[in-house]
Order: C-alpha cells, then structure tokens, then sequence
C-alpha cells in the first residue's frame, strides 16, 4: 500500500498531479482513493489531496501518516513535514521553499520544479516534473505506465501530450 | 465487464441515475454536492430528459413531486441546510405514495453550518425529518462503486414501496474519486407503468388524483397502518449490511457510510496489535439491521463502539438494537473534522488498558 499526500497552492497543479496517479492506478488494476481538500482553504491557502494505491482494496481514504509527501510551497510542507512517516520520502518544490527540511529520518529530494519546468518550455508543468520525480524515487509505476497515462489523461487535448510527457521526463531523469 | 472510469461519487451517482432511468432533475446548488446538477445539466439533455435550476430548494422538491407523480422517473440532491428547505415537500410526497430519488451529501452543522463532511443529518434522514409518521428508505454507501451499484436500484426500490428513497451520503463520499464500473443504460420500456400516476393519458379504470389530504381520522389512521405495514416489509426485505470479522470478536466497532470504511481499516490495525476488533456497517440505516446487532450482542462481543461524525445519533439506534445486552461506547468527531483509522485504534487501546 502507498499513502501519499499532494498538497500545494490552489493553482499549481497538486489536484491533477495526484489525479494522474490514481488514473495510472485504475489503468493497471489497482484499488485507488483520491481524496481532494475542498473548500475556502483552496483560495490562497494549501490544497491538497491524499491518494491511496493498493492492491486489492482500499479501506480508509484518510491518511495519518503518508508515506510520501509532495509539498509544492511552505504552508503545505510546514503543515505535513511531522506526519510523515520514519522512512518516508518528502519531495520538496525548492522553488519556491528555500528551508531545509530538520528531519533525519526520512528520505528528502530537493527539486526546482519552477525552473526545470520553464527550461523545457512549459511553465505550467511543475507539477508533472515533480511526477517525473516521485515515479522515479517510489518504484510505484514503470516510466511507460505514466508516459501512456498522460497520454490517455489528455486524450481530448492531444497537443498538450508532448509537453506533458517531457515535463515528466524531466523530472524521471533527474 | 465494463471499462472502469475514475468518477467523483458526486459525478458517479448523477450517471447512475440516468442509467437508472432518471429523466427529471431539480436543484438549487449547495456545497458539497454541486457536480450532480453540475452533471445533469448536461448529461440529461444528452438522453432527452429535463434538468432544471430551481429557484429555491422547495420549488424543487415540489417539482420533483409534481414530475414523479406525473410517473417519471425524478429526482434531487441538496446537502444539509438546503434538505431541512426540502422536508415540507418530502413529507407531503411520503404522504401522496410519490416514489421519487433524494440525494443528501451531508455537510457539518446545525444552521448555515460548514461545508466539510458530517453525519450530523442522521436523525433527520432516519427518524422521518418533515411532519408526520413517515419514513424512507435511506441508503448509506461508503464507496463510490456502492454509491452506482444503490443508486441504480433506487428507482426500483421507490416505485415498488411507493416513497422516497434517500442515499445519505457526506462531503467525502461527494468529492472522492474511485475506479468504478457502470451499469448498462435501463430500456425505459422495462420500466413497469404506474397505475396510480397522472399521465394525462386518456381515461383510465377510475380517476386518478395525487393527494395527502386525509380529513376523517379513521381513513389517516388506515392510511398510517398502510405506510407502517409497507416499513415492515421493507424491513425484512431490504435492509443491507456489511459484517466484517464479528464472529470471533470481542469488541465490535460501528459506523455507516465513509467511515463504515475508516472503521473497517481500524479494525484491520487493531487485529494487527492482537485485538479481536469486528465490524458491522449498516448500507440501510433505515430500515437498521437490527438483527445483525441482536446477533452480536448475545454472542461472544463484550462490547460496542459507535464511531460517527456526529454528537451521538447513530448511537441510539445502536442501543435499540443491542438492547442493553452489552455496553455500547461512543466515539465521534464533528464540524467537519474527520477521524482517521489510527484514532479510532488510539480510542479503543487507551479505553482498554
């Protein structure tokens, strides 16, 4: 089972970054939960969503300790960084989070998504380099798994499939 | 099997419900159940049936009433405040015998309230909710795939008893998304017709007039014993539950809805630790398996745990059913905040040592 929670500002991709987790999930047969914040908090604050993937079922949607944080600003980091699990795995967006994360017992990845995303033309996609970065880091899918999800996800708007793609890519290969 | 689509339950119980056979649809938007008409508006028209944004949450319950009476196949969905704006009309439609489909994605209250999810609205949906001795079959699913599989037999179900049936569900069970597999599209020409329903179809054997107004006390009274006997029945051929791990279990853990599903992990981690933690979620709540409680309670449980999101309602029809036969404890949260599994686990160890 993976728990993992995706949590950002409103705007910068963190419902539709988990979404592309649970579509992967449904495409290969697994159990999946995701499960939005709604509400006042999305204007300004953190939203955020938990995603569950497992393989048979999924009991409860509600994460206490996730085994995975993607904490895409400060508010969001500042509000999950001691839930996550002793052993987990924090993916910090270094773009806009200048702190260090004061945990030892956890994995903790770095990533400028802002700026890896500008550099391959598509400043929107912060939040697949991040993806890109993740699937690498947690083994949960193969690489084509996500590559073909993508494409399937945008199928109605087929000309954003490329800059998607690469913007994973980019952050698979990093 | 069908193709599995990832569907918020919001979105996933509107197709149901088309596929159902649902071709009439009215409501005033409210948070957190907006994707249903949000849905319909568009989804209908795609099937030649008829959504409307009403005015008010009243004049769309009375429209509903007005288009199931007409013998279609109509319903609405609101959250909380705006089902206590509706209870005048679903009293007046248990009283004319109007079957018809209420959605209620509960948010956290009384009043104006919260938009976060709750089960503070279990009363209401339970104990009747409008004025008068009525009920309703409540439906009260934990899943998205159970949010179809109720949905697309709700109309059955209505039409077969005669009332309103009600799926309670909350703002989680609105907004979370699952893999789901959807029912075929119900052939209207399957759909028995209604001999009582004012179709504007010609003359038929007698006249046929929707009303609830009973003057003399004797004919509202054999009106009354009608309805009870149709609850009866319904009691013993509709009530659905899900029992998990109770035979051996010492102490039995109770929810309905999404947090049937936080239960259920709990008892998963609490049988980790070595306690014999069991599950029993009601999929009715009205009617309540009573008899799955009656069961457990002179059987090997030394006691029950009543989880809810909620200030102690679902409790009561917990301690009807266990009829003192063992202690029935309580654990809920409420105003939008949600237990996870790992509380309720921490509830049960801490009142154990």
């Amino acid at each position: 089972m993976e728990k993992l929670i995706v949590a950002g500002f409103g705007g910068q991709g963190v419902l539709s970054l988990g979404q592309m987790i649970a579509y992967a999930a449904m495409y290969e047969d697994k159990a999946v939960t995701w499960l939005p914040s709604y509400g006042p908090e999305m204007r300004g604050g953190t939203a955020n969503c938990s995603v569950i993937v497992d393989d048979v079922s999924v009991a409860s949607p509600i994460i206490a300790n996730p085994d995975c944080l993607i904490a895409m600003n400060k508010p969001s980091l500042d509000k999950f960084v001691d839930k996550v699990k002793k052993g987990g795995l924090i993916l910090v967006n270094s773009s806009l989070i200048s702190d260090k994360v004061a945990r030892d017992d956890v994995t903790i990845i770095y990533i400028d998504a802002n700026e890896i995303a500008h550099k391959i033309g598509n400043d929107k996609a912060s939040n697949l380099v991040v993806l890109g970065v993740y699937i690498k880091a947690s083994g949960l899918f193969e690489k084509d798994v996500m590559l073909s999800t993508i494409a399937k996800v945008f199928a109605a708007k087929p000309k954003f499939i490329p800059s998607n793609q690469a913007a994973f890519l980019a952050g698979y290969e990093m | 099997m069908a193709e599995k689509k990832l569907m918020k339950g919001n979105e996933a119980i509107a197709e149901a419900a088309v596929r159902a056979g649902c071709r009439f649809y009215a409501g005033y938007p409210i948070t957190p159940q907006n994707e249903i008409p949000e849905y319909m508006s568009w989804r209908l028209a795609e099937v030649g049936g008829h959504f409307v944004q009403s005015e008010s949450e009243v004049a769309a319950i009375n429209m509903v009433f007005g288009s199931a009476g007409a013998g279609g196949r109509a319903m609405t969905s609101s959250s909380s405040p705006g089902i206590s704006l509706k209870q005048e009309g679903i009293s007046y439609i248990c009283g004319a015998e109007i079957p018809c489909v209420i959605i209620n994605m509960v948010r956290s209250g009384p009043g104006l309230g919260g938009i976060q999810p709750a089960q503070c609205d279990y009363f209401q949906a339970t104990k009747g909710g409008g004025h008068g001795d009525y009920r309703m079959l409540v439906y009260a699913p934990s899943s998205v795939q159970e949010c179809v599989d109720l949905m697309y037999t709700s109309f059955d179900k209505a039409e077969k008893y005669r009332l309103p049936v009600m799926i309670l569900g909350d703002g989680m069970l609105g907004q979370i998304m699952e893999a789901v597999s959807l029912p075929p599209m119900r052939d209207l020409n399957t759909i028995p017709k209604k001999k009582w329903a004012t179709t504007g179809e010609g003359f038929g054997d007698t006249r046929r007039i929707i009303n609830s107004l009973y003057i003399v006390p004797d004919e509202l009274e054999a009106m009354n014993i009608k309805l009870q006997n149709i609850y009866d029945s319904m009691a013993v051929n509709e009530t659905l539950v899900e029992e998990y791990l109770v035979d051996d279990a010492d102490i039995i853990l109770t929810a309905y809805g999404t947090v049937g599903r936080i239960a259920k992990s709990a008892v998963d981690i609490l049988r980790e630790q070595g306690v014999k933690a069991g599950l029993i979620r009601p999929i009715t709540v009205y009617p309540f398996p009573t008899a799955s409680f009656q069961k457990a309670a002179s059987g090997k449980a030394k006691e029950f745990l009543a989880i809810e999101l909620s200030m102690g309602q679902y409790i009561e029809d917990v301690k009807l059913s266990v009829e003192g036969k063992k202690p029935v404890r309580f654990f809920g949260r409420s105003g939008g905040n949600i237990m996870s599994p790992e509380d309720i686990v921490a509830f049960v160890t801490k009142e154990n040592k």
